[in-house]
């Protein structure tokens, strides 16, 4: 009885064992490749790889593969992996203005240059169940161009309608948040870094309370953009850019409304969210909480949650919420039988004093 | 056998170096909470992330390590991360507190007294004593900066006037050499003074709010307390009924559904050791 108390190293061997084989299924049925998850679940591939801070979508496919689909999971699975890997060095940054565009929507403007490209999405599908799979597929008419075409907010740039975003003086290498502790008050590269790894459905709640008045700051999305950017590193013994690679990015650009100051003329600010692959919900979410974020910079009076740093960027990582809340799943025996004996002994006083 | 894919202790050996460095400032200042780079590990966090890269940083393959969850080395989380050290380090473990040199414990401190070479590595989830008063880390830090613990104390008196006692069981708030406020993790009160003078080496390791903290060995631990509420422990009626031990903090089993309880010592260790003392007797 005492010992069944307990946990075991037999009964954790067999609690494995049970996880492997209710993960795998029915043996009949063949295993899911990665090909098959990185091509047919491509969406949680992006999700796990963004959350997760590794493009990598044959890791992220083996992540989702062995957490059983659950994105969560996979994520921590894919940010412990991570967090062995050696730093190499650190790219140039990525010139989303040079992206070959799979997809690009503004909702300011009703036409501009590069046009409206509406790429894969759901967005403009019936959310019918469709029975039929495979034999319904329409086929494609006009695939999407692949061209690099300007972005929106550069264009409003022009005429000094929206703040201009230069680097600050002498540009100074950005943070690293994997690296050093977040401390507050946060510079708004380490806060985006913080929201580009936060857990989609916590950002998209704070996003959305932004807009049903706790922050409200009058969004229009300027742009939202999903294609491929190329990176660059500068090698030391070359001296000059070299593209080591691709990236799918989805990039959003909010533009809010903001009365000015003393200082500044009327004029538009920004919400910036990115995210790896195709992650439009994430990255949409991500530039109403970085605008939010912005309150105290822009002189906003910030007394909503989705304006307090501290609030948003502790709480924002799926890993650090997902382990403490399921923390309360071990033992607590020791600090339990601590509030027993109390609450027993007050108890005992009480009926004393109440006899 | 350890496993050669991993760097002995899992982390790599500049993250150690970061680790060791947080840890040496914390020995420096006792009971300062010094922030430091937590890395994501192959555990949750809130399961003992902190410990295990605190661990992970001190220990060398001479080292013998015991891990204890509830004061037991068979709970579930003491097994996975005692099991964690033998594949990533191959170093010999223990049940015996006398035996170990690197003891890694959640929530308790061994009855057997720490020896001098000794080190304990609390797993800690909440490291800042004033979370629970005072959410925001920028005000608790600048409290800790000026010792203005008035709120700690206001909340220890609002106990007394409201159950006639402080409510606080464990994670009982102590003061380290009269200068920090510091959180001992959720031990039991009742393992409070054994924080104090302790020959032991103590560091703590909070993964998830990335901070380490440390007493060296021989530093005053004070619980709060007030002149006429002096601090007290958790005390039992009755003995261990296994090994009868009247002086080991005591684990409560429901043996029944008509409300059979049995009171057990919670350090599995000790407890054993004095049953097979007596049946050798």
């Amino acid at each position: 009885m005492y010992v069944a108390a307990k946990g075991g190293e037999r009964a954790i061997r067999n609690s494995q064992a049970l996880l492997a084989e209710a993960r795998r299924g029915d043996p009949a049925l063949p295993e899911l490749s990665l090909e098959q998850i990185r091509q047919q679940l491509r969406l949680a591939v992006d999700r796990v790889m963004t959350e997760g801070s590794v493009y990598d979508p044959d890791l992220a496919a083996l992540a989702l593969r062995q957490a059983s689909g659950d994105s969560v999971e996979a994520v921590f699975l894919l940010r412990a992996f991570r967090a062995t890997l050696p730093r190499l060095g650190y790219s140039e940054p990525v010139d989303t203005a040079a992206m070959r565009l799979w997809r690009r929507i503004s909702a300011t403007f009703k036409d501009l240059p590069g046009g409206q490209v509406l790429g894969p999405t759901y967005d403009y599908t019936q959310r019918l169940l469709d029975f039929s799979g495979e034999e319904n597929r329409p086929a494609v008419e006009a695939d999407c161009a692949g061209e690099a075409s300007p972005r929106v907010v550069d264009l409003l740039d022009h005429e000094g309608l929206i703040e201009a975003q230069q680097p600050a003086e002498g540009d100074p290498d950005p943070g690293d948040l994997t690296r050093e502790p977040l401390s507050f008050p946060a510079p708004r590269a380490l806060r985006l870094q913080n929201l580009a790894r936060g857990d989609e459905g916590f950002l998209l709640a704070m996003g959305y309370s932004t807009q049903r008045g706790y922050a409200h700051s009058h969004p229009f999305a300027g742009e939202i953009r999903y294609g491929m950017v190329e990176v660059e590193l500068v090698p030391e013994e070359l001296g000059f850019p070299v593209v080591v690679g691709e990236l799918a990015l989805t990039e959003c650009q909010m533009v809010n409304q903001f009365a000015g100051s003393k200082s500044e003329p009327p004029q538009f600010t920004r919400g910036y969210g990115l995210a790896f692959g195709q992650c439009e919900r994430k990255s949409m979410a991500m530039a109403l909480v970085d605008r939010a974020l912005r309150a105290e910079e822009l002189g906003e009076a910030a007394g909503a949650p989705a304006q307090m740093q501290e609030f948003v960027l502790s709480h924002s990582d799926s890993l650090e919420a997902s382990g403490f809340v399921q923390h309360l799943k071990l033992p607590h025996y020791v600090d339990f039988q601590a509030e027993l004996e109390l609450v027993r002994k007050m108890r005992e006083r009480s009926a004393v004093t109440h006899a | 056998m350890r496993d050669p894919n991993y760097n002995f202790g899992y982390l790599d050996e500049r993250t150690k170096r970061m680790i060791r460095r947080a840890i040496l400032k914390a020995v420096a200042i006792p009971g300062f909470q010094v922030p430091f780079g937590s890395r994501e590990m192959p555990l949750p966090y809130g399961w003992g992330t902190g410990g295990v890269q605190v661990t992970a940083s001190i220990i060398g393959p001479q080292d013998v390590l015991k891990v204890i969850d509830q004061g037991a080395d068979d709970t579930v989380n003491a097994v996975n991360i005692r099991s964690f050290f033998a594949r990533t380090t191959g170093v010999a473990t223990t049940t015996r507190t006398g035996e170990a040199t690197i003891i890694q414990t959640r929530h308790r401190i061994p009855e057997t007294p720490l020896a001098e070479g000794q080190i304990m590595v609390y797993q800690v989830p909440v490291p800042e004593p004033l979370q629970r008063l005072e959410p925001r880390a920028a005000e608790t830090r600048s409290m800790h900066a000026l010792a203005d613990y008035g709120l700690m104390h206001v909340k220890l008196y609002e106990d007394i006037a409201r159950y006639g006692r402080i409510a606080t069981t464990y994670d009982y708030p102590v003061m380290i050499e009269g200068r920090y406020l510091m959180a001992p993790s959720p031990i039991p009160k009742f393992d409070n003074p054994k924080l104090h003078m302790s020959p032991a080496l103590q560091l703590f390791g909070a993964g998830r709010e990335k901070r380490i903290y440390a007493l060296p060995p021989y530093t005053a631990v004070q619980s709060l307390a007030f002149d006429d509420h002096p601090f007290e422990v958790q005390r039992w009626p009755q003995p261990c009924a296994l090994c009868g031990a009247a002086d080991s903090y005591l684990d409560e089993m429901v043996t029944d559904d008509r409300g059979g309880r049995l009171f057990v010592c919670s350090d599995t260790d000790y407890c054993g050791r004095r049953r097979s003392r007596k049946e050798a007797a």
